[in-house]
């Protein structure tokens, strides 16, 4: 207990630290964390303006969600190239979160749909949209509450890596679950 | 392909008063059989102000790039005419000039400045247009490009879309922070002025047929939202919004509706908008992705992006609704439609091997022809006179504008100095 108390307050004056180097102010909510990585592959979300699209992020103190043990620190889903479906590996993670949800009806989730920058900006939009509604369905068939769920896609514009190969592109293609309220 | 690749780099400098634009204008295919014409550069002799602009070299550069001009060097003149008692058709002959162009600028009466030109026919040795506009020290560069209009539409027959203006999307990282800008510029790229700037992504700018207003998707929210903005005031609404896609504003000819993608019944769908009323009526029907809607000029049909045949393709439908029919067959990937201003092609955006390119359809023969050979050239827009297409490209990564002839002869990169810009539209003509 000690020790999730130490990581929210640590992920705490990270937030704090990222908003105040980007003049990003979201008053004095305390943000669980802004981001998880999913993969652990070490990505840099120092930067808590890659991830401010959500207004509003409400208290949310909820262990599990800070446990780096749990399959509920796991945030991001990936997705193949010109595909909306989750791969078999990850539906006990999309089950992991719908269990949390369907236990918290009072906790929203934000399920931001991303694309590579392959292809036209619009359409890669209708694919994200796509691979969140996709993670959406998934989430309602397994007991989670339609108000609790909302989809934004963004498409191409916020990739992780700028990067133009496959080993980016694959980064970038991914639903994030970004949970609100509690 | 005709593959003679002259490349001239303009640079901002070697035009007056233009450094602080940071534009580079780079002709990357250029066109045997381009005319070749003469500006001289305009005399001037206003007392009061001194103008700040190079009318003769704007419309020059203007000329050079619609692609059906050769403009001389100024160094290669043997005389510089101001009157057309000073022209002598021979000198004229011998450089092998078919028109020429020569004017003045003097002090105006009830503006700052007069501009007289002429334009002439150098072998049958007469005058075709001889005008004078009067014009504020700040509408220079406005009134060189309607001066290139003029004599686009003289030469051509056609009109020319000189005096029209783009808009566009930047992002920049900024001290590590990503920055969005909606910019509105002349056509030539001069000018840059910023709509609106976010933190948050800004996508899909469309001009109002009137070309007083601009829709564009924002996201500052943390949700995508179709906002309308006047141009002029800056004032701005927004349309109602669902969960999910508000997306790919797309005016009707006649400015009172829109066409926009959503996703509220958990699919990309194309729904019809009554901006009198905000009453939607949804078009497009089954399990696949619709969007990216294109108005027909007369408003009769619309075209639209979908994969419900397995990949990415063009099909057209009535603007009521109705059956849809698919229009692209070769590749796996062709999208972004947008109609020609006479409504018989369409430009788009066509994949094969990886490699995204511009492409334009007849729609009467079918037949699709690729214009580009870049790798993701995307965005494509109609010039309002249908004679150039602007487009996204990168160079070194960068999101780049460039511009290729209607028949695919004539290519150059228009460079800002910073940022990387896509989503070029090309705004209405300018109705006098």
């Amino acid at each position: 207990m000690k020790f999730v108390q130490t990581v929210i307050a640590v992920l705490a004056i990270l937030w704090i630290a990222g908003c105040s180097s980007t003049g990003d102010s979201k008053g004095d909510d305390v943000a669980v964390e802004e981001h998880s990585d999913g993969a652990g592959s070490g990505f840099d979300y120092s930067d808590g303006a890659a991830s401010s699209g959500v207004g509003g992020y409400n208290q949310l103190n909820i262990e599990e969600l800070n446990d780096p043990d749990s399959p509920l620190s796991r945030r991001v889903i990936y997705f193949a190239y010109d595909s909306s479906e989750v791969a078999e590996e990850d539906r006990d993670l999309v089950a992991a979160h719908a269990g949390f949800l369907a236990a918290n009806p009072g906790v929203s989730v934000v399920l931001e749909g991303h694309s590579d920058e392959r292809g036209a900006r619009e359409y890669n939009v209708g694919l994200a949209d796509r691979r969140a509604q996709s993670v959406r369905r998934m989430l309602e068939f397994q007991g989670v509450a339609p108000e609790q769920i909302s989809v934004v896609s963004y498409g191409e514009e916020k990739p992780v890596i700028e990067g133009y190969d496959e080993s980016s592109w694959s980064q970038n293609r991914r639903v994030e679950l970004v949970y609100v309220g509690g | 392909m005709n593959r003679i690749v002259a490349t001239f780099i303009l640079l901002a400098s070697l035009v007056p008063a233009l450094s602080q634009a940071e534009l580079t204008i780079e002709i990357t295919q250029g066109v045997e059989g381009a005319l070749p014409i003469a500006v001289v550069p305009f005399e001037s002799s206003a007392t009061q102000y001194v103008p700040t602009e190079d009318v003769a070299a704007i419309v020059a550069s203007d000329l050079r790039r619609s692609g059906r001009f050769a403009p001389l060097a100024e160094e290669d003149m043997i005389s510089r005419p101001a009157e057309a008692s000073e022209v002598r058709y021979p000198d004229w002959r011998t450089l092998g000039v078919d028109n020429l162009i020569i004017g003045k600028i003097e002090p105006g009466d009830d503006t700052d400045f007069r501009i007289e030109f002429r334009l002439f026919d150098v072998y049958r040795g007469q005058q075709i247009a001889g005008y004078s506009l009067p014009v504020a020290a700040d509408g220079l560069r406005h009134v060189a490009h309607r001066i290139s209009d003029i004599i686009y539409e003289k030469l051509t027959g056609q009109p020319g879309a000189f005096a029209t203006r783009i808009a566009y999307v930047i992002s920049e990282t900024i001290d590590g922070n990503k920055q969005y800008r909606l910019q509105l510029a002349d056509s030539d790229g001069f000018n840059p002025k910023t709509l609106l700037t976010s933190r948050q992504p800004l996508m899909s700018p469309a001009w109002s047929p009137d070309g007083r207003r601009l829709a564009y998707v924002s996201f500052e929210t943390g949700k995508a939202t179709i906002f309308i903005q006047e141009i002029t005031t800056g004032k701005r609404e927004e349309i109602p919004s669902f969960d999910g896609i508000n997306g790919a504003p797309a005016w009707s000819p006649d400015g009172r509706s829109m066409l926009l993608t959503l996703s509220r019944d958990g699919n990309p769908e194309i729904y019809h908008l009554n901006l009198a009323n905000n009453s939607l009526q949804r078009l497009t029907v089954g399990g696949g992705i619709d969007t990216e809607p294109a108005w027909s000029p007369d408003g009769r049909s619309i075209v639209f992006t979908s994969d419900r045949g397995g990949s990415p393709q063009l099909y057209r439908m009535p603007a009521a609704g109705g059956q849809a029919r698919r229009l692209t067959f070769e590749g796996n990937y062709n999208s972004s439609a947008d109609f020609s201003p006479d409504g018989r092609n369409l430009v788009l955006v066509h994949a094969e091997g990886g490699h995204y390119r511009i492409a334009v359809l007849n729609l009467e023969s079918g037949l699709l022809r690729v214009l580009t050979d870049g790798n993701l050239d995307e965005s494509p827009s109609f010039a309002p006179n249908g004679s150039m297409i602007i487009y996204a490209t990168e160079t070194a990564h960068r999101g780049v504008l460039a511009e290729v002839s209607s028949d695919g002869r004539f290519r150059q990169r228009l460079s800002l100095r910073q940022g990387n810009v896509r989503e070029p539209v090309w705004g209405p003509l300018d109705k006098p």
